[in-house]
């Protein structure tokens, strides 16, 4: 037999030592499409209960919007439902190149190539560009799809402490023997909400003759007033040389990705790019939808200042029910624990009060700062986020953490 | 000699990867790794610097976080490159 009993009993043995590190994923079954209100089977077998949705990446409200779902339908009988191959064989239809052009547009750049999704945008891009006579220099919190695609790249690895420009800067000092330099980072970093200082990044660059790669998948469809992402908040549109983004968050939240940027950069994903030359296509169905998306948030910025008034209510809100939450104005917004118990127990009891909100805590998130993230959304009404912060009152005073600072947490309940 | 180098390594740790604002501790025993103070993805800094310093080349197996977990098991394997 293949499978052997000392593999079998490695795999297990593996699985039995996540479980006892309390890193165990457990998957509850979503009911209903994707919204601010939804119906959940957890844990598994346990009776459905609906609960309102605070973890998703829905950050427009549009997974399932009438129109894009519409848009979808109607995709699927134009187009079909799969292309049965990769991009340059034939599986590039006339609606793959819409997007890209549409994309393009929106991000303000001069092209755009499309991946299943930004994991491999991130795996492809870096490979393509820069070899081992080029450094790469990223923000020590860069999403785990970067550090992937950094580890597939020849060039050397450097990283600065996270929106740190003075230790960016001694790394460019460092590299200047370098063919070329990339500074990379997130637009918006997925864990604390905050955001990359995108104007000094570029002034760095320009200073020292470097690129500039982002990845927005956080802020692409809401960040900036008209929502292009963090290039625009920070006035820096046409300045950033490469932009990776999805379309599974805010976008739809469906799948797929973008390398956005430079043509010559883009081009040369397209001919180089392993992830992209030997993935499946993106589905047409997804492509006819996202055109929509694309539409709706180039033709109206409500949803944005939706999401925009949400979050600064809840932000407001919060603070003044006594829970301590990081400061910013991004729709992520981590209520601060410190430990990861605590951190569980809560998530727990907020899901008894209606709430589906999840615990991050170390390795995720660096010991001692285990918190709650929340997700505002579009799709959110006021009278869900006043549930909400009844709730994390609620739970709050059970634990008594209202109003208490970091130590005082840190002194009840550890780190 | 020996000294010198846990000294060079801890500032290294302290410029490299804690805030100026820091109260964190670092002695050649404090767990780096396992801690969180220098994550897997931070630690190839760290083997650049000690390639350069000590001229040396530190292959990828060795290199395991394990080795990496604190200053007295840095110099550990640095030994196995380098007469310290």
């Amino acid at each position: 037999m293949a499978y052997a009993e000392k593999a079998q009993r490695h795999y297990s043995s593996e699985l039995t030592n996540i479980r006892g590190a309390g890193l165990f994923k457990e998957e509850r079954f979503i009911k209903t499409p994707q919204k601010a209100n939804i119906r959940v089977e957890y844990p598994a077998g346990a009776p459905n209960q609906d609960v309102l949705n605070f973890c998703a990446n829905n950050y427009l409200g549009l997974s399932s919007h009438p129109d894009v779902v519409a848009a979808a339908h109607k995709g699927l009988d134009t187009h079909g439902y799969g292309m049965s191959s990769v991009r340059f064989i034939c599986g590039t239809q006339d609606i793959h190149r819409e997007l890209e052009k549409k994309l393009s547009e929106f991000l303000e750049t001069e092209d755009t190539v499309l991946f299943p999704s930004c994991m491999e945008a991130n795996a492809g891009l870096f490979e393509v560009t820069l070899d081992k006579d080029d450094a790469m220099i990223a923000d020590r919190l860069v999403h785990a799809s970067i550090v992937d695609g950094m580890r597939l790249c020849k060039a050397q690895l450097y990283n600065y402490k996270h929106l740190n420009m003075e230790h960016l800067e001694e790394k460019l000092q460092e590299t200047q023997s370098c063919r070329f330099r990339m500074i990379i980072t997130d637009g918006v970093f997925s864990m604390d909400g905050d955001i990359a200082p995108l104007e000094k990044i570029c002034d760095l660059a320009e200073k020292y003759d470097a690129l500039v790669m982002v990845d927005d998948s956080h802020s692409t469809g809401f960040l900036g007033k008209r929502g292009k992402g963090t290039h625009e908040h920070c006035g820096v549109l046409g300045r950033i040389d490469a932009i990776t983004t999805t379309l599974g968050k805010a976008l739809g939240g469906a799948a797929g990705g973008c390398v956005s940027g430079r043509k010559e950069i883009v081009e040369l994903c397209r001919q180089r790019a392993r992830p992209y030359l030997f993935s499946n296509t993106v589905p047409p169905v997804v492509i006819a939808a996202s055109i929509r998306v694309i539409d709706l948030i180039s033709s109206s910025t409500d949803r944005r200042n939706k999401l925009e008034e949400n979050t600064k209510y809840f932000r407001e809100k919060m603070t003044q029910a006594g829970l301590d939450i990081r400061p910013g104005v991004h729709p992520i917004v981590p209520v601060m624990l410190y430990n990861a118990k605590l951190a569980q127990d809560v998530a727990k009891d907020l899901y008894q009060e209606g709430i589906y909100a999840v615990g991050f805590f170390f390795p995720v998130v660096p010991q001692g700062q285990a918190r709650i993230r929340i997700q505002i959304s579009a799709d959110h009404e006021r009278e869900h986020l006043d549930k909400a912060i009844a709730a994390f009152a609620k739970v709050g005073a059970k634990y008594n953490i209202l109003g208490k600072k970091k130590d005082e947490v840190i002194a009840m309940y550890g780190m | 000699m020996s000294e010198d180098i846990k000294k060079l390594i801890i500032d290294y740790v302290k410029k490299e990867y804690l805030d100026e604002d820091s109260d964190q501790v670092v002695t050649e025993e404090t767990k780096l790794i396992s801690s969180g103070i220098v994550d897997s993805f931070s630690m190839v800094s760290l083997k650049m610097f000690l390639e350069k310093k000590f001229q040396i080349k530190i292959p990828d197996e060795k290199a395991t976080p394990e080795a990496f977990d604190s200053v007295n098991s840095i110099i550990t394997l640095l030994k196995e490159f380098t007469p310290l």
